[in-house]
């Protein structure tokens, strides 16, 4: 390797990074645009549920459905019969009903068996969940209430009292701001990288290139460094915009997250690299990349969809998804702290991958057309 | 012995063209280069001059044998190979993104260039290429000339022993071209071996060794003068005393005992078989003239294919089914196209008669190709009137479209369709059904010969008959109209000679031909051409009368070349001296 080769080709490729609109769209626009959608926009988590309410007029009746226009969770809305709610539930004006009989009164006064019917529209099957979840919630609020204002007088079943650690207000934010990172290091590694070296071989200026005294370490090399700094930046944006914009906590150390964040960077350039020794075309480059790098990080990574609840075929294909380390490790960093075991072994994970892809890419390209 | 500059010694190369079939690129070549002089490679397409090229730049790994360069096996020795040539493929290797001053830092980083003497070679390098001015402006800005000096220059900064350039001058205009020679020749004075390949034969001779491959094989060997001087006594340039020289020039090609006949300067260039006497006839001047490489390197091939004079045109032998009526079929009047602040084309008018063939002639950028879409419909002028086939183009281009057809340079079939489906499907865009498909159909496969290759892939098909599907599927709605965009870039002289053969039948035959070009000597085949430059017509006439525009008294007769060369650089000359 030669410096002055070297150097020059790495003034060249920032040059070319910098004027080239597409370059600065994969790299800044789009990692910004992906933070503001998923820091502000898409939320795993619902609030202001439209719930519709039927219920009598009696006392008991309104002290719980207090509870509901209480919540933070609910914008309750008052039906008068149950047909009317069941309508709204079709159209999707409410996502859930809420049904008191009309003698729920005089039931909980006397042999405290009322109970309350609760429809959820299960199409979203997430949400449905989370909404019964909360209903129940509020529900044995209003019942410990009840039972602690008149003495006991009503058998409240066995307490739950659930404590979430980490991510206490469990907002989805939290984890999917830094699952991001890993997408955004994925977009610069692997599709930008492999668009840059097919279009050159798509340009000629490949060609031109082999047939000056360098050598295929220097074209490699040259590649690797622009955009690791280049992913890099997007980290450090990817940070800044967690800790100003969103507050989301980091409870590790930055000095772990910038180092394990390199390491996926090699393993994101390495595949970057092998896909553009095979694929010599840009449109056939970036295809390539989406479904083998892109759409993975995104779907089999736990950045979205947990791992843990995926049929066991196909959990077991996410080990060969190199996002999939790297999402453990920013998610732990960032909710828990260092913790070393899950950080060390998902650090061994990517090793292993980075050598793995880089040696091969190494291996295929040489300097020649054939 | 000296060491060669370059020596080729059983070399084979062979790729793979998918369905598992082999091509073979190049078959046990052997040849040396000797050093200081300026070797020519031609052939025709597909002859393996771009694999030959990327093996002697180490590029590419022989299947067999051995390249070596000043001694230095390509493959055993890369890096001293790389540092003894100086490439310059195709494409150039230009990055847009970068100035010129950027692109020849990053050249010179890579070639190992000291910087203490890296300014006056740069200086040097501008000198020679006349690029000063444009120091700081980047690559994608320039014109194409511009960009093939600037590329020429990234593979000269270290002035290797040899130079290799691939086709260095293909659409790139006469002016353009010479500037690149006298670069070369200088090179050469200054002891760099130079090795080019090239499709303009005129070029050649300009050459001090010249070889000709066909399918990858060595066909001839030597300099101008041993090619030239076999056919001694076999070339005349033929007169037409009745002045029509396009007629005679197909009469000729298909007299018996005529080799090859091409207009040329108003008259017809013929070669003669071997053993032939001058048969003149009635109404013909026959005056013996000096051979050229050109009749050399067609009477070489095509003493290889023997089947090429059977399947190529017959003359007027199927009707195109156009009705003949005289008169004017395209006017233009002070067409005007602007695109923002630029003005492409300033104002310029013309007329085309029916049957004629009419060029449209022009160096880069000249504006030639936005005066050929506003005729064709695809893009609506500024200002001005247009009326083609009798329809206003400013707002009936759709019923004016179904009386034209297109030829685009790069021909657009579609690859993965067989001939047969191309055919259909064109037919099918132009709203052909029933008896009156299936006729133009056959007279398709007849008129054009394809009905071998009826079955096979347009994308396999070689340029000659790629561009004879283009142009029967342009027909098949037999259109009132043909156009043409540089239909014969990069095509070689057969392919050329069979194009305009068939041109001037289809004129014959009723047809009104539309075509740009940037071969001058093409132009001759007009009957009547405009000559453009920076958006304006320069002249208009007939290519004799254009010619005569650039007649100096005492001086030789100017061929269409010199005119154009005396033509543009004096209008440039006149509007730089105006603003």
């Amino acid at each position: 390797m030669n410096r002055m080769r070297l150097s020059g080709l790495i003034r060249k490729e920032f040059l070319q990074i910098v004027r080239d609109p597409s370059a600065i769209a994969i790299a800044v626009v789009l990692p910004f645009v992906l933070l503001l959608l998923f820091g502000y926009g898409i939320s795993l988590d619902a609030r202001r549920v439209p719930l519709a309410l039927v219920a009598p007029n009696s006392p008991q009746a309104q002290q719980l459905l207090g509870g509901f226009y209480r919540s933070q969770y609910f914008m309750p809305r008052r039906y008068a019969t149950m047909s009317a709610a069941r309508n709204a539930l079709a159209r999707r004006r409410v996502d859930g009903i809420v049904w008191l009989r009309s003698d729920f009164g005089r039931r909980i006064l006397g042999r405290g068996d009322a109970g309350i019917g609760v429809f959820v529209n299960g199409v979203d099957a997430n949400n449905a969940t989370l909404i019964s979840a909360y209903i129940r919630g509020v529900w044995s609020n209003w019942l410990a209430q009840e039972a602690r204002d008149r003495g006991a007088a009503i058998a409240v079943p066995v307490e739950v009292e659930p404590r979430i650690w980490f991510n206490a207000a469990l907002r989805s934010r939290n984890y999917l701001v830094p699952g991001l990172i890993a997408i955004i290091m994925t977009l610069i590694g692997a599709l930008l990288t492999a668009q840059v070296v097919s279009r050159e071989w798509e340009r000629g200026t490949m060609e031109a290139l082999m047939a000056t005294p360098v050598s295929m370490g220097d074209i490699l090399v040259s590649k690797l460094v622009p955009y690791f700094v280049l992913g890099m930046a997007g980290l450090a944006l990817s940070v800044a915009m967690a800790e100003w914009l969103f507050s989301v906590p980091l409870r590790g150390s930055m000095l772990l997250l910038f180092t394990a964040s390199g390491l996926y960077m090699l393993v994101a350039l390495g595949m970057g690299l092998l896909i553009s020794t095979v694929a010599k075309n840009q449109f056939v480059s970036a295809t390539i990349a989406v479904v083998a790098t892109f759409l993975p990080a995104f779907i089999l990574s736990g950045f979205i969809f947990d791992l843990d609840s995926m049929p066991f075929p196909i959990r077991l294909m996410t080990h060969l998804v190199a996002a999939r380390y790297f999402v453990a490790i920013l998610q732990t960093v960032f909710g828990a702290g260092d913790v070393w075991p899950v950080v060390l072994a998902n650090a061994a994970g990517l090793c292993i991958m980075a050598v793995f892809f880089l040696g091969l890419s190494w291996r295929l390209s040489r300097k020649r057309l054939d | 012995m000296a060491v060669s500059a370059l020596t080729f010694d059983g070399v084979e190369k062979r790729f793979p063209a998918g369905g598992g079939r082999i091509v073979e690129a190049l078959g046990g070549l052997s040849l040396a280069i000797g050093t200081g002089v300026i070797t020519a490679l031609l052939g025709p397409d597909g002859a393996g001059k771009t694999t030959l090229m990327r093996l002697a730049a180490g590029l590419l790994r022989p299947d067999a044998g051995k390249v070596a360069v000043f001694g230095h096996d390509t493959m055993l020795e890369p890096g001293a190979v790389a540092e003894t040539i100086g490439y310059m493929p195709q494409r150039f290797g230009l990055y847009e993104e970068l100035t010129v001053r950027q692109n020849l830092d990053l050249y010179a980083d890579l070639q190992g260039l000291a910087p203490a003497v890296r300014r006056a070679r740069f200086d040097d390098l501008l000198a020679l290429t006349a690029l000063g001015p444009f120091w700081s402006r980047r690559a994608s800005a320039l014109s194409g000339g511009m960009k093939q000096k600037l590329g020429l220059a990234c593979a000269l900064l270290r002035t290797p022993r040899l130079l290799l350039l691939d086709e260095p001058t293909v659409g790139v205009d006469p002016i353009s071209r010479r500037e690149l020679w006298a670069i070369i020749d200088r090179l050469a004075r200054e002891g760099t071996t130079v090795l080019m390949s090239t499709a303009y034969l005129d070029e050649a001779e300009r050459c001090h060794d010249l070889i000709v491959l066909d399918e990858g094989r060595l066909l001839g060997r030597g300099d101008p003068v041993s090619f030239r001087t076999p056919l001694a006594g076999r070339t005349f340039l033929v007169r037409d005393t009745k002045g029509e020289p396009r007629r005679l020039q197909q009469e000729l090609a298909h007299r018996p005992g005529v080799v090859d006949a091409q207009l040329h300067g108003g008259e017809i260039r013929v070669l003669l078989a071997d053993g032939a006497s001058p048969g003149s006839q009635q109404g013909e001047a026959w005056d013996a003239v000096q051979p050229r490489v050109e009749d050399a390197f067609v009477a070489l091939l095509l003493s290889r294919r023997t089947h090429w004079r059977q399947d190529t045109v017959r003359s007027g032998s199927a009707s195109t089914g156009v009705r003949l009526s005289p008169g004017v079929l395209i006017t233009a009047r002070n067409l005007r196209r602007s695109f923002g602040s630029f003005e492409a084309v300033k104002g310029i008018s013309f007329d085309v008669s029916r049957s004629e063939v009419f060029g449209l002639l022009g160096a880069n950028g000249a504006g030639k190709t936005t005066a050929f879409r506003m005729l064709c419909g695809l893009l609506p002028p500024t200002s001005g009137e247009l009326s083609v086939a009798g329809a206003n183009m400013s707002h009936a281009g759709r019923a004016a479209r179904q009386r034209i057809g297109y030829v685009s340079q790069r021909f657009a079939l579609y690859g993965d369709l067989s001939v047969a489906q191309n055919l259909r499907f064109f037919a099918g865009a132009y709203g052909l059904r029933g008896a009156q498909l299936a006729a133009r159909l056959r007279w398709a496969e007849e008129e054009f010969g394809l009905g071998p290759y009826r079955a096979s892939n347009a994308g396999t098909l070689s340029v000659g008959h790629k561009q004879r599907l283009a142009l029967a599927c342009a027909l098949l709605h037999e259109p009132q109209i043909l156009f043409l965009d540089e239909p014969t870039s990069g095509v070689d002289p057969l392919v050329r000679r069979e194009f305009w053969a068939r041109i001037n039948t289809l004129a014959h035959e009723g047809v009104t031909i539309m075509v740009t070009t940037h071969f001058m000597e093409e132009a001759e085949y007009c009957d009547r051409l405009v000559l453009m430059s920076q958006g304006e017509v320069l002249a208009a006439g007939t290519p004799s009368e254009v010619r005569a525009l650039a007649r100096v008294s005492g001086g030789p007769e100017p061929t269409m070349e010199d005119a154009f060369i005396a033509l543009v650089a004096g209008h440039e000359q006149s509007t730089r001296r105006a603003s």
